[in-house]
């Protein structure tokens, strides 16, 4: 079978229809987790299909798509995704974070400030930030309709109480709008404070959950924390081994089985614009 | 059946939606902005804007009201041949469509409810003329501040109240529409 047998962007009109109708009431409500009928993608749950579900549902032909896993462009993921639309809505596809109009993402927000114009697609696994603290849907819904989030200022005192401080690291709770409190995914809680001050509209896919929800850019979007334990955007404290960038979120790669270890820019592009800059760090080659 | 009734939809539905999509999605996310759309060419009195707008969110899971002059023989053919949109009252619609006043009173539209305030209705109103002046929208999508002409500022602080329940508007006017959600601070 040839890829021109499929619609454009793999998805029928209806399903398309049924997602960007829950793309704009997302939109509408920021943070609010929409339910959608999620499809069968021809990719497992919790490869993203969430993701490639949304991403269907907005791109069109002229659009050049960037497809990122961990920060990476370059993993099994993000070539198979990036791959899947080539083949099936023919979009232009490239790894320059600048050059994308339309940005899929696992667990990260690129390094490079986004503009007006892009839109970042993100791959939620949960999309319910108080799952794990209330197993039951029934429950978690009322939370949200009565604005009732004590259960995770609970759980973030819990984090101190134990450890000193607040160890939630990744996927780390926000609050959009003063309203409600919204899993960003597992993006690290170095991306958090980027959500908000984001020109680039957000979209957030949830394929196994059934879930869609939206920050329209420059949405209100705070992340929970305690005046006398306020939120820290922390990263590994060294400089990327190869560009030697200061400020970029660090992946740790374990080299040898003797304890031997470097710090990588995750954003694979950042790393490598400014390698190609001139810029080194003290492992580049 | 009229002639018309055939014609006027998208000629290629995938690629022509998926372009008005983004720009129905670009007003609702930046309120204020003006955004053109085309692709449809409905019967008198629908302007191809909202005849886009329909064709690119409405089938046979959306239950369309159609307020005032719009709800003719020649809209409701059109309309039946193209999206397959069930015809229902305000109070039971997703979508509703008619200039201003025929949409009036807003109380019988649909808002949600506290546990799923996205079920409820979005509002798309045919608007003579389309400009960035008039009432101050502040709130998510917009930078600092944004302004776009209202019919009446006042329906819209009330709606502002009732969120995370509300209405969604669309303006169409032309080939350009512009969006007001729920969010948005009228002032």
């Amino acid at each position: 079978m040839t890829e021109s047998a499929y619609n454009f962007a793999y998805l029928d009109e209806q399903t398309k229809r049924m997602i960007r109708r829950a793309i704009l009431k997302g939109l509408a409500i920021p943070g609010y987790q929409v339910p959608f009928a999620s499809r069968e993608m021809p990719m497992p749950y919790g490869w993203g299909t969430g993701g490639v579900q949304v991403s269907a549902a907005v791109l069109t032909p002229e659009d050049r798509f960037k497809v990122i896993d961990q920060g990476a462009d370059d993993t099994t993921n993000a070539v198979s995704i990036r791959t899947f639309f080539e083949r099936t809505a023919q979009v232009a596809t490239t790894t320059k974070t600048a050059q994308a109009s339309v940005i899929q993402t696992r667990h990260r927000i690129p390094e490079e400030k986004l503009s007006e114009g892009q839109i970042l697609v993100y791959q939620v696994p949960i999309p319910e930030p108080l799952r794990f603290l209330e197993p039951r849907e029934s429950e978690t819904r009322k939370m949200h309709a009565l604005e009732e989030y004590g259960l995770m200022h609970v759980k973030l005192y819990e984090d101190i109480s134990r450890h000193g401080h607040i160890a939630t690291s990744y996927a780390y709770p926000v609050k959009v709008e003063g309203r409600y409190v919204m899993d960003p995914s597992p993006i690290p809680k170095f991306d958090n404070p980027k959500l908000g001050d984001m020109a680039a509209i957000q979209l957030f896919g949830a394929g196994r959950e059934q879930r869609i929800y939206a920050l329209p850019p420059y949405t209100d979007v705070v992340s929970l924390d305690f005046e006398d334990h306020p939120f820290e955007a922390s990263k590994a404290d060294h400089p990327c081994a190869l560009c030697g960038a200061e400020h970029s979120y660090l992946d740790e790669v374990i080299t040898d089985d003797a304890g031997g270890r470097m710090f990588v820019c995750s954003d694979t592009d950042f790393c490598e614009a400014r390698q190609a800059a001139g810029h080194t760090g003290k492992d580049a080659a | 059946m009229q002639a018309d009734t055939l014609s006027g939809g998208f000629a290629d539905p995938a690629i022509q939606s998926a372009h008005a999509f983004r720009s129905v999605m670009e007003a609702m996310a930046r309120p204020g902005t003006l955004q053109d759309i085309a692709g449809a060419t409905p019967p008198a009195p629908l302007s191809n804007a909202a005849g886009a707008v329909l064709l690119t969110l409405c089938d046979t899971e959306t239950p369309i009201y159609l307020a005032g002059d719009v709800d003719c023989d020649a809209v409701r053919a059109w309309i039946a041949f193209h999206t397959g949109a069930p015809i229902t009252g305000p109070a039971t619609c997703m979508f509703a469509l008619g200039t201003w006043q025929a949409l009036m009173p807003l109380s019988v539209y649909p808002i949600g409810t506290a546990q799923y305030p996205d079920r409820s209705a979005t509002l798309v109103v045919e608007t003579p003329d389309l400009t960035q002046t008039g009432a101050t929208l502040t709130g998510p999508g917009i930078k600092t501040s944004a302004s776009l002409s209202l019919p009446d500022d006042a329906a819209f602080q009330a709606n502002h109240v009732h969120f995370p329940l509300g209405l969604d508007f669309i303006f169409t006017s032309g080939d350009r529409l512009a969006a007001l959600p729920r969010t948005t601070e009228v002032q």
